[in-house]
């Protein structure tokens, strides 16, 4: 039988209902259930009644006698079995994950860089929080040697990882794309060397995408993220050059080439895969047309962001814009298995949902990684938590130059600190799990601290949460009527 | 067979506090987004 003594309901399992199912989620186990009307409204009124429970005579005890009068005794007792048998199996209520001691060990083990091998670029989006690629500082290429240096600093600070990444960004990484065929020859040597392996990316935005360094791209298995926003006039009101004329036209055949080398790249970014990453803004929060005209031009691996703005920027998503952002990622999910139906499948990076085959708790803890497994590093060798914090002084972490003073260890225990358990609004989020309390620098840029999450960030990673698990139901319901079928 | 609850996903991430950590899988900011957390859109890669 059931028991829900001590237990948090809406803390320990998500109840919605998306486009006729009633779903659970069980955050503790990440196990995902179908469930009829009646069980949907007896759980429901179950977490009403354990919300209210404080000024009402029902007290959390007693919920399973006080819910559900109005079923039938022999059906009530029906859906309190089955409730009972998978909470014993731990698959729904399943016990609540006790606090995990986060021991890290004194010296931090980074194993992910963000090289930004070009603070210059040759559009100047006017989203950029690059400073349209300067960082808001002088526009620089990385010199070869402090390229070295960050591979080798890399390497160093690994501790027992097998695996390493290191991504090329900017501005524009391509604009010293010499350095980066030698950073890869010299990163392959140093980590063979070490017993080691460096899976490389590079972000760009395709100007530059000719066939020769596609050719190396190809040939050195660099996974390549490229950046395009969807509809010409969408893309080229935010993606321009400097002359204001738009990157749409030129850029597209590049990338829509590109991905012809890769017919079978992974929508879970394994491996050598592409992604098309676009950002959308206050112009498009319709921005699933924006997905579907890139899924319309060949492209099958997508990712749409919401812009990082300050709130004072006109393209900056206002709360007018909100309801119509939601309707868009509804619409999307419908998309996603409209499309797949006609045999033009894509993918959606945030509708991915590992659950059963997610990645562990200890990593779902330390999300991101920033400032303590991941580093960011400029032009000059200054060391940042991230790329978004490149250029503010107050979390630079040290530099390359001066050995001894790479990682300020305040800041990097900082950093260490931020997780779920220091943000008071996702000890009880239902999400915590999945986004690890968000991301650093939009948390930061929203309120100016790493603890204080950004709540739009939040309504929007539910969203997207809520229509993974759908998709992963009608695929499973697919799966199981062509199963049927044969 | 159960009538009022069909399970449709099996997880076991409360289990993975012992034998998870192992670093293989991707950082998650370095894959497709650059601007958001998205543990939750990766697998394990162990």
């Amino acid at each position: 039988m059931l028991n829900l003594e001590n237990y948090q309901i809406a803390k320990n399992v998500h109840l919605y209902q998306h486009q006729g199912l009633n779903i659970a989620y069980d955050v503790n186990s990440g196990s995902l259930h179908l469930l009829d009307t009646k069980t949907y409204n007896y759980i429901q009124e179950m977490v009403d009644l354990q919300n209210r429970s404080v000024n009402n005579p029902c007290e959390t005890q007693n919920i399973l006698e006080c819910a559900g009068s109005w079923l039938n005794p022999a059906e009530r007792m029906e859906i309190l079995q089955e409730l009972g048998e998978l909470q014993a199996q731990h698959l729904l209520f399943s016990p609540e994950i006790n606090k995990v001691d986060l021991n890290y060990p004194k010296e931090p083990i980074i194993k992910a860089m963000c090289l930004h091998v070009a603070h210059d670029c040759n559009l100047r989006c006017r989203y950029c929080f690059a400073g349209t690629g300067s960082f808001g500082g002088k526009r620089k290429l990385m010199s070869l040697e402090t390229g070295k240096l960050a591979l080798a600093f890399l390497l160093e600070h690994s501790g027992d990882r097998p695996q390493c990444e290191v991504d090329f960004f900017g501005g524009e990484p391509l604009l010293n794309f010499p350095v980066v065929r030698e950073l890869v020859a010299y990163g392959r040597e140093i980590a063979r060397k070490a017993g080691k392996k460096i899976k490389f990316t590079l972000t760009t935005n395709a100007v530059l995408l000719n066939e020769d360094i596609a050719d190396f791209l190809e040939k050195e298995e660099v996974a390549v993220v490229l950046s395009l926003d969807g509809r010409q006039e969408i893309n080229d009101r935010m993606r321009s050059f400097a002359n204001g004329q738009g990157s749409y036209e030129q850029i597209v055949p590049l990338i829509q080439e590109f991905i012809k080398k890769r017919p079978d790249t992974s929508p879970y970014a394994l491996g050598k895969y592409y992604y098309v990453r676009g950002t959308y803004t206050h112009y498009n929060p319709d921005f699933y047309q924006d997905v579907l005209h890139l899924a319309d031009l060949g492209i099958k691996r997508i990712s749409l962001e919401p812009v990082v703005a300050l709130s004072g920027e006109d393209y900056a998503l206002k709360e007018e814009d909100i309801p119509m952002v939601m309707d868009s990622y509804d619409i999307l999910g419908e998309k996603v298995l409209e499309y797949k139906q006609q045999g033009r499948e894509f993918s959606f990076f945030h509708f991915n949902a590992g659950l059963d085959e997610g990645p562990c708790l200890p990593k779902r803890l330390s999300g991101c990684g920033a400032g303590h497994e991941y580093v960011a590093i400029s032009p000059e060798g200054d060391i940042y938590p991230c790329h978004q914090f490149v250029g503010q002084e107050k979390y630079r972490l040290g530099t390359l130059v001066h050995p001894g003073q790479e990682l300020l260890p305040a800041l990097v225990e900082k950093f260490r600190q931020a997780n779920i358990y220091a943000k008071e609004e996702c000890v009880y989020c239902w999400a915590r799990f999945s986004c690890s309390g968000g991301c650093h620098a939009a948390n930061v840029a929203y309120s100016g601290e790493l603890t204080k999450v950004y709540p739009l960030n939040c309504a929007l990673q539910k969203k997207r949460l809520e229509i993974a698990y759908y998709l992963k139901i009608k695929e499973a319901q697919a799966k199981a009527l062509l199963a049927d079928n044969f | 067979m159960a009538k009022h609850i069909e399970t449709v996903i099996k997880g076991n991430l409360s289990r993975t506090v012992q034998n998870g950590g192992c670093g293989k899988c991707q950082t998650s900011c370095q894959s497709a987004c650059k601007t958001s957390c998205t543990v939750g859109n990766q697998i394990c890669e162990k």
